[in-house]
């Protein structure tokens, strides 16, 4: 018989028969969506995608990027999650990362990336992403792809309305999901008195042009509204900020029913420039705070925690022209401004249509007073004068909004579990498009910004039972990809995505990758442990503290025999990686310590801090797969009772002389 | 040999039917979870009420109004379900007029206005509340002192089902919309 032996072309057809074959499988419903174009999203070995998308990781507390179209996944940027892979949070140097007012928090829920902005595009310098559990906004470097800076929100709970930046990322701005009583106020009163004791905030975080470096410049109190998204005006409307809120109910208990009785809560309308006035204008109130500001430095390779004390506070209550409400029905989540700036979509996720308002409109209906009377001092607008048009039968709750640069919409509608393609301008419904299941947030590249680069638009869904293969009760959250470069969406790949995708952020390769570090220059290491060179490793005691100053470097540490350590001493392995080329990272780990690897980059120093509670002989090695000679690269450390007299040594390399390689007394 | 084995499994479940991939014919293609094959979690609002024969009607006029998929998700819902007898209450043809292509409109706004955004359980209901629906129309609850419940002074729940995405109250008439202004 003769064997049939495929050729390339061949395997290639026969995957492709196999998947179609595959795809007929599917349950009915899911096929015709199925049968789009995957050669689309089909990048080819050895090739690069054409875009960087950044993806919340929720409850990971992390960040993931992947390339589009392929959907491949290329990190997982630790944030404010630690992350023992990469040593995060686990090292002495980036432990004071994870530092707040409440000490070492090693976890929280991220939300909603942001990517800085230029001239309201996207300029590919930094992403910013929101901490909603402990509020905090974390700035991350993309010449790094690494966590450079974490801020903490004072007076804050559930910080969901962020991170989103203005125009030329002026700001980034926070919000709070929960109103409470503020900071410098007692809190220990009864839930009941909401109304009376809880406060909401929106903050502004200045942004340093240079370093990017972030600052609480001022923050507005509010009423005791939930604050859920929000998004910069742009063009016409830049100076302003426009923040969803629900619960103006103001209810302390069983929200699910309790914050939904008003027939409409508020977009809130903040006009940042004025508050900046104000500031100037020495309005604000001083309040004593404490928040931690953590910043990591690529010079001293480590992290430092400041606790700062003071922050400003405008009142929306006393400062006139500086807030407005505009009703909104239904409790509405997403708030998204059209690339023009012109146009602001308000989402009320319990709404059967869309309220789209007109910035002008509402310039208008502010000069003309059209005011429906005032929430807690705050003007409310009325709904008819700020309104562009409603959106008709949308579709059943619609979450989210995101844009093309052809004027063209695209909301992603929970109930219904579909995105929906709509014209700003006229309202129409153009197009509809299932995803499979329950779509939470979308995004188009730059589909937040002035200028949207559309071609694709990622559906993050909240449900995947059967999209793939099963695992279990807990299943990977599902992405679908659409080309939207036509009139109709058409879905080309389907992919998983780590921990609970929420926002997501994407920008064209070129942006970004010409910016990308390959190596940390070894002779601008200020790290106070580096040792630069193998003639610098050591090893020192000040009193119980052991200090390794280590080296790595294909294939071995240099020391690589430690005696003299004893039980119960603090020993830290300075970690020096001396490789200066791209991609050689060394890793460290010795046996039974109670924390993590070090992941060391390329003229990086890191720190392992390790309490030995016994002696015996510890061994350490690399985990970082580094050279043919990996499995060499090892060492070991020897642990003596506490009081014995063994000295402190240290060396690579020494070979023992004939008297010295005996036996070892019985 | 990988494509060979789905072919066969494919054979078998004899529902390898698919062909064209000509999808832009089709503008209601499901985004719904009605077709995850699962006989052992809780049943959904659309598996409760295809398994009762007292809702036939309601069943077909999901499917005619592409509502089965949105009542699959995740919700969660609270739907007022009328019984087959509840739909017989209406003037005669009034059904089979709502079922034609060019009704619905009014069908999905009917079906809609059956369908809360959110557990309503009946000790969460109180006298005079008025729930919102779907449709963007709110309906009334009337709760006597005894605490039976009715729906726009007339509907009665005869049952109360919990759904895995929601709660399915069985009512003996058909809510109609309010004409809207």
């Amino acid at each position: 018989m003769k064997i049939f032996q495929p050729k390339k072309w061949q395997y290639l057809f026969i995957t492709a028969f196999a998947f179609f074959l595959l795809e007929s499988c599917k349950p009915k419903g899911t096929q015709s969506a199925a049968g789009g174009d995957a050669t689309k999203a089909y990048v080819a070995p050895g090739k690069y995608d054409e875009f960087y998308n950044f993806v919340s990781g929720g409850f990971s507390g992390q960040m993931s990027v992947y390339g589009l179209p392929s959907g491949r996944l290329l990190r997982v940027i630790p944030v404010f999650s630690t992350d023992p892979e990469k040593g995060w949070g686990f090292s002495e140097e980036t432990k004071p990362m994870l530092n707040t007012s409440h000490g070492f928090v090693p976890w929280d829920d991220a939300h909603h990336p942001e990517l800085s902005q230029t001239n309201g595009e996207v300029d590919g310098r930094w992403v910013f992403i929101n901490g909603n559990n402990t509020p905090r906004i974390a700035r991350i470097d993309l010449k790094t792809f690494r966590t450079a800076e974490i801020i903490e929100i004072p007076n804050s709970a559930g910080n969901h309305s962020s991170a989103f930046v203005t125009e030329n990322t002026e700001y980034v701005v926070a919000g709070t999901r929960f109103s409470i009583p503020p900071d410098d106020a007692n809190g220990d009163v009864p839930i009941d008195s909401y109304k009376q004791n809880f406060k909401g905030n929106v903050s502004f975080l200045s942004v340093d042009p240079k370093e990017g470096h972030m600052k609480i410049a001022f923050q507005i109190r509010t009423p005791g509204v939930n604050f859920d998204l929000s998004h910069a005006g742009k063009g016409n409307s830049h100076g302003w900020f426009f923040f969803s809120c629900y619960n103006s109910e103001q209810a302390n208990t069983l929200l699910e029913v309790n914050a939904s009785q008003r027939d409409k809560d508020f977009i809130m309308a903040v006009n940042w420039k004025k508050a900046e006035e104000y500031l100037k204008a020495g309005k604000g109130r001083k309040q004593a705070v404490r928040y931690a500001h953590n910043i990591y430095s690529d010079k001293t390779h480590s992290a430092t925690s400041t606790i700062e004390t003071e922050i400003t506070v405008l009142d929306s209550k006393e400062l006139a022209d500086m807030v407005y409400l505009i009703p909104c029905p239904k409790s509405p989540h997403g708030c998204d401004v059209d690339p023009t700036g012109e146009y602001i979509v308000g989402s009320g996720k319990l709404a059967a249509l869309m309220p789209v308002y007109s910035f002008t409109k509402i310039q208008k209906a502010i000069a003309d007073k059209a005011f429906d009377g005032d929430y807690e001092g705050i003007p409310v607008i009325k709904y008819e004068a700020a309104l562009h048009g409603e959106v008709q039968k949308p579709g059943l709750g619609p979450l989210h909004t995101e844009f093309d640069a052809n004027g063209n919409a695209y909301t992603s509608m929970f109930v219904s579990s579909e995105v929906v393609k709509w014209n700003v301008k006229s309202l129409e419904v153009l197009d509809r498009v299932p995803t499979y299941y329950s779509i939470g947030h979308l995004m188009v590249p730059g589909g937040d910004s002035k200028k949207p680069f559309g071609k694709y638009l990622v559906a993050y869904n909240k449900i995947t039972k059967d999209r793939y293969l099963p695992t279990g009760p807990e299943l990977t959250q599902s992405a679908q990809l659409y080309d939207i470069s036509g009139d109709k969406m058409k879905l080309i790949l389907d992919f998983p995505t780590i921990g609970e995708p929420h926002y997501a952020q994407a920008a064209p390769a070129e942006l970004i990758n010409k910016n990308s570090l390959k190596f940390f220059k070894i002779e601008e290491n200020e790290n106070p442990y580096a040792a630069k060179g193998e003639g610098q490793a050591k090893v020192t005691r000040e009193g119980n503290k052991v200090h390794v100053y280590m080296t790595s470097i294909r294939s071995h540490f240099n020391p690589d025999n430690i005696e003299g350590v004893k039980v119960g001493d603090e020993v830290y392995f300075h970690v020096t990686n001396l490789e200066q080329d791209w991609d050689v990272p060394h890793g460290f780990s010795v046996k039974g310590a109670n924390n993590a690897e070090l992941l060391i980059m390329p003229g990086e120093t890191q720190t392992l801090k390790w309490v030995p509670e016994k002696s015996g002989m510890f061994p350490f090695y690399c985990t970082d797969f580094c050279s043919a000679l990996h499995q060499e690269m090892q060492g070991y450390i020897r642990v003596s009772p506490r009081g014995s007299n063994v000295a402190l040594e240290y060396s690579t390399g020494k070979t023992p002389a004939p008297s010295a390689a005996k036996e070892p007394a019985k | 040999m990988f494509a060979f084995s789905f072919f066969v499994a494919c054979n078998n479940e004899n529902k390898g039917s698919n062909t064209s991939g000509d999808d832009n014919t089709t503008t209601t293609t499901s985004g719904g979870q009605e077709t995850v094959q699962d006989e052992e979690s809780q049943k959904d609002i659309v598996k409760i009420a295809v398994g009762s024969k007292d809702h036939s009607t309601l069943v077909a006029a999901l499917k005619q109004a592409d509502y089965v998929t949105a009542l699959s998700n995740a919700g969660p819902f609270t739907v007022f379900a009328p019984t087959n007898a509840a739909f017989d209450k209406l003037p005669a043809g009034t059904v089979d007029g709502l079922m034609k292509a060019d009704k619905k409109n009014d069908l999905q706004n009917i079906l809609e206005y059956h369908v809360s955004i959110g557990v309503f359980k009946e000790n969460m209901m109180q006298d005079g509340q008025l729930i919102d629906q779907a449709n963007n129309q709110k309906i009334t609850i009337s709760k006597s002192a005894d605490g039976k419940i009715t729906v726009n002074g007339k509907a009665n729940i005869l049952a109360a089902i919990p759904a895995s995405n929601g709660l399915v109250y069985v009512i003996d008439e058909v809510l109609l919309p309010p004409a809207k202004n």
